[in-house]
């Protein structure tokens, strides 16, 4: 008879399903980091000179900065920026023109992903835009969404096809300087997804982006930027995985939001799913990212929901700045660090506009030896009268190897202002899996069931085809536990 | 209630010699107990003598370790099965103590269980239609509020509210062999007997019970075929139903003054 530990360790411990290679040609640049790298992808992607210079002006900041060691709770070998290969392309032809010009094998490895890229087997309306490595293979009901005249693509075609979009809004919520990552991404960003959502449209399905890193030694530096004029709406998914490798990759994306007019309202959601390394820590991605919003319009919204499962170290803090009078911030967060994975995850909400609201929720799951830290800042400015702010931090702990912290940072500079902050740290008891096993119950679906009722509040938050991934992810059925 | 002892009956339980602690502390030191299918057997004792723990070894719960003895269930060694395969092949136990489970709906708890406990029995799952239909049937029975239906399993229900809340899983789960450790502890009169009359709706020539209780009052509604006394361990005193009322009358030094001679299995 095994003990309760004994399940929780299988628990962890189960294999990464998704760790597989493909094999297909690849172009690449050279390894290193010097500015005729940069020049060199910018060339590739036929950028106008603007651009370059914005990645040169980046770059030659990111020179002058020192790789960040913030938190004491995050450890890692250093990073050798020299050793990384900044670009990798599935050697192609031109972006192909519709589903039947994808290379088969990309074809293929989006199926084996649970990705269809055929329009009409998607059952529920998704758009999907494929990112393999550093391009964007094929982007789904383009067409469609373009009657409503809504831009769904990638960013290099954005670049070609809506310069001006592009410029006028490009780094205007994340600096090239923002940080260390964000300058280093502004550099040698490659490709990632584009969204403008016109005046008073809602965008009738969600639009999806599945990001895959397939190539050995590179490191993938996305860019999206989602814009949403004066009463719009979009729901917009990422995913992303990558096959399993002994050394570490850098992931290094920017994701900027800007919910322009009074209404307008972006719901961003990520299941993020990057390799975490084995369960001696050998290997995964490092996922540093920086993702941002800002409300301005009045009564604009900004929700990010995440499902963080895999990456060696995630270190990510969607935030808002609610400029907006009456503007809203959400930040729902299921992070899930087993064997030797790291996240250190959390938001910023910047209260600037008055009667703005903001509400935290984060949820972090540590299991082997997994460490967890929550951190998170509530800024309340001079002018935000009546902000209100709820922040619910809870932490479960499966096992005792593990760690979970909370660093709630609350700076509030407006009398008028309410933040109420909760947080709670529990472990799975081995009465909890008794009681369930005395039920008829195994201890893994036990597991399942208290980290799932764990994460609930999160999970309800997620559009459903991504609810039921997220579920998956932690080993669970979906019916009736949540929702 | 009773049921002809002439006949031959196969035991469901059969406890030989148990003993079973917790590290070096020795709590069981040897229990002897037959429990006969359509019995209702009553384990009264006091504080410590080792009643939830003879409950928590027949359920499996790894906390104890079996030292010496064995358990008969059915014919089949209880002892060598995981704590879910006892309760799919029909132990049930209402727990002293139930256990809370925060964002887990009491209704998706208890239809995963049964399904669990169906698969084991080669049947097919219930859908949440049917599901809904047995369950709703048997709430009526316990005067169970619907909303502990969308509830978080025990959270934040009173006393009380958990207690009824067993019973009603019990009685969902349809089990052979019932243990209820405690389940008058924290009832007000009124829901002490509409928790009764639910436990005797189930009795069945093909069910037993072990309650344990440690007031003469519950056995009142759930009138007992045994009555046995826990004390340090073993079993030493049994009798029939109006062992319990003597035994409130008297108390447990009565027992302890008794000759050891009456003590060990009944029969
Ligand atoms: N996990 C444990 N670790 C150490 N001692 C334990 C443990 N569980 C039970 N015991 C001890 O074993 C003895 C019997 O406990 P048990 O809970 O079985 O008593 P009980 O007869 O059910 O009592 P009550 O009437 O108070 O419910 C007690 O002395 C108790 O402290
Ligand atoms: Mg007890």
């Amino acid at each position: 008879m095994s003990t309760a530990t004994d399940t929780i360790e299988q628990f962890t411990s189960q294999e990464y399903k998704w760790g597989f290679v493909t094999d297909i040609e690849s172009e690449t640049v050279p390894r290193g980091l010097n500015e005729e790298i940069i020049r060199l992808i910018s060339a590739k992607k036929r950028e106008p000179d603007w651009l370059l210079q914005w990645r040169l002006k980046a770059y030659r900041h990111w020179l002058t900065m020192e790789e960040p060691r913030w938190w004491p709770n995050l450890t890692y070998a250093k990073i050798d920026y020299n050793d990384i290969i900044y670009y990798a392309a599935p050697k192609a032809q031109k972006k192909p023109k519709s589903l039947d010009e994808v290379d088969p094998e990309l074809r293929r490895t989006f199926e084996k992903l649970g990705i269809s890229l055929e329009e009409q087997k998607r059952l529920t309306g998704v758009a999907v835009d494929a990112v393999f490595d550093s391009v964007s293979v094929v982007t789904t009901f383009k067409e469609k969404l373009a009657e409503l005249g809504i831009i769904f693509c990638s960013f290099s075609e954005a670049v070609q096809e809506h310069p001006d979009l592009v410029r006028k809004y490009l780094g205007s919520v994340v600096p090239y300087n923002d940080n260390f990552f964000a300058a280093l991404n502004s550099a040698v960003f490659s490709d990632g997804s584009f969204v403008y959502i016109p005046k008073g449209v809602r965008c009738p399905m969600e639009l999806s982006t599945y990001f895959r890193i397939n190539a050995r030694e590179t490191g993938q530096f996305e860019r999206t930027l989602i814009i949403c004029e004066e009463g719009g709406y979009v729901s917009y998914l990422e995913g992303c995985t990558a096959p399993m490798r002994d050394e570490n990759q850098l992931h290094a994306a920017v994701v900027e939001l800007v919910a322009i007019g009074d209404h307008a309202q972006i719901k961003y959601s990520t299941v993020q799913n990057w390799y975490p390394g084995d369960k001696d820590g050998k290997g995964g991605i490092y996922n540093f990212v920086t993702k941002r919003g800002a409300c301005r319009g009045r009564a604009s919204k900004i929700s990010w929901t995440q499902v963080e499962t895999g990456s060696a170290i995630t270190w990510k803090y969607p935030s808002c700045i609610l400029q907006g009078d009456d503007s809203v911030g959400e930040f729902y967060s299921v992070a899930l660090t087993n064997h030797y994975q790291q996240a250190d995850t959390g938001t910023k909400m910047i209260h600037v506009g008055k009667n703005t609201r903001s509400t935290i929720v984060s949820k972090g799951i540590s299991a082997g030896h997994g460490q967890n830290t929550y951190r998170g800042l509530v800024k309340v400015l001079k002018g935000a009268a009546y902000a209100r702010n709820y922040s619910q931090c809870d932490s479960l702990l499966l096992g005792d190897k593990c760690g979970a912290h909370t660093f709630p940072y609350i700076e509030v500079k407006n009398t008028t202002a309410t933040v109420e902050h909760e947080a709670s740290t529990s472990k799975i008891g081995e009465d909890q899996i008794f009681y369930c096993n005395q039920r008829g119950l195994s201890k893994e679906d036990a597991v399942n069931m208290i980290v799932n009722g764990f994460c609930k509040d999160v999970f309800r938050e997620l559009p459903m085809e991504f609810a039921v991934e997220a579920q998956k992810l932690l080993g669970v059925s979906l019916e009736g536990s949540v929702g | 209630m009773e049921f002809p002892v002439g006949e031959k009956q196969t035991a469901m339980l059969t406890i030989t010699n148990l003993h079973a602690g917790v590290g070096d502390k020795k709590i069981l030191r040897g229990v002897n107990l037959q429990v006969n299918a359509g019995e209702v057997h009553a384990i009264m004792g006091p504080n410590g003598s080792g009643k939830s723990t003879l409950a928590g070894v027949l359920a499996g719960r790894e906390t104890f370790e079996v030292t010496e003895g064995e358990v008969l269930y059915e014919g089949k060694n209880l002892l060598a099965m995981d704590p879910e395969e006892r309760a799919a092949e029909g132990l049930f136990l209402a727990f002293q103590y139930p256990v809370e489970i925060p964002g887990v709906t009491n209704n998706y708890f208890l239809r995963a269980a049964l399904n669990a406990i169906r698969k084991h029995r080669g049947e097919p799952e219930v859908d949440a239609a049917a599901f809904l239909k047995l369950v709703k049937e048997k709430m009526r029975i316990l005067h169970m509020p619907e909303d502990l239906l969308k509830r978080s399993v025990n959270e934040g229900f009173s006393g009380g509210e958990k207690k009824r809340n067993e019973i009603f899983q019990m009685a969902v789960l349809d089990p052979k062999l019932c243990v209820l450790d405690e389940t008058d502890s924290g009832l007000d009169i009124d829901a002490l007997r509409v928790v009764a009359d639910g436990v005797n709706a189930l009795r069945s020539p093909h069910r037993a019970m072990i309650v344990i209780t440690h007031y003469q009052r519950l056995l009142q509604y759930i009138v007992p075929d045994f009555v046995h006394v826990l004390s340090e361990g073993r079993i030493v005193l049994s009798g029939g139903k109006e062992l319990a009322l003597e035994l409130e009358a008297r108390g447990y030094d009565w027992v302890k003054e008794r000759e050891p001679a009456l003590s060990g299995a009944r029969r």
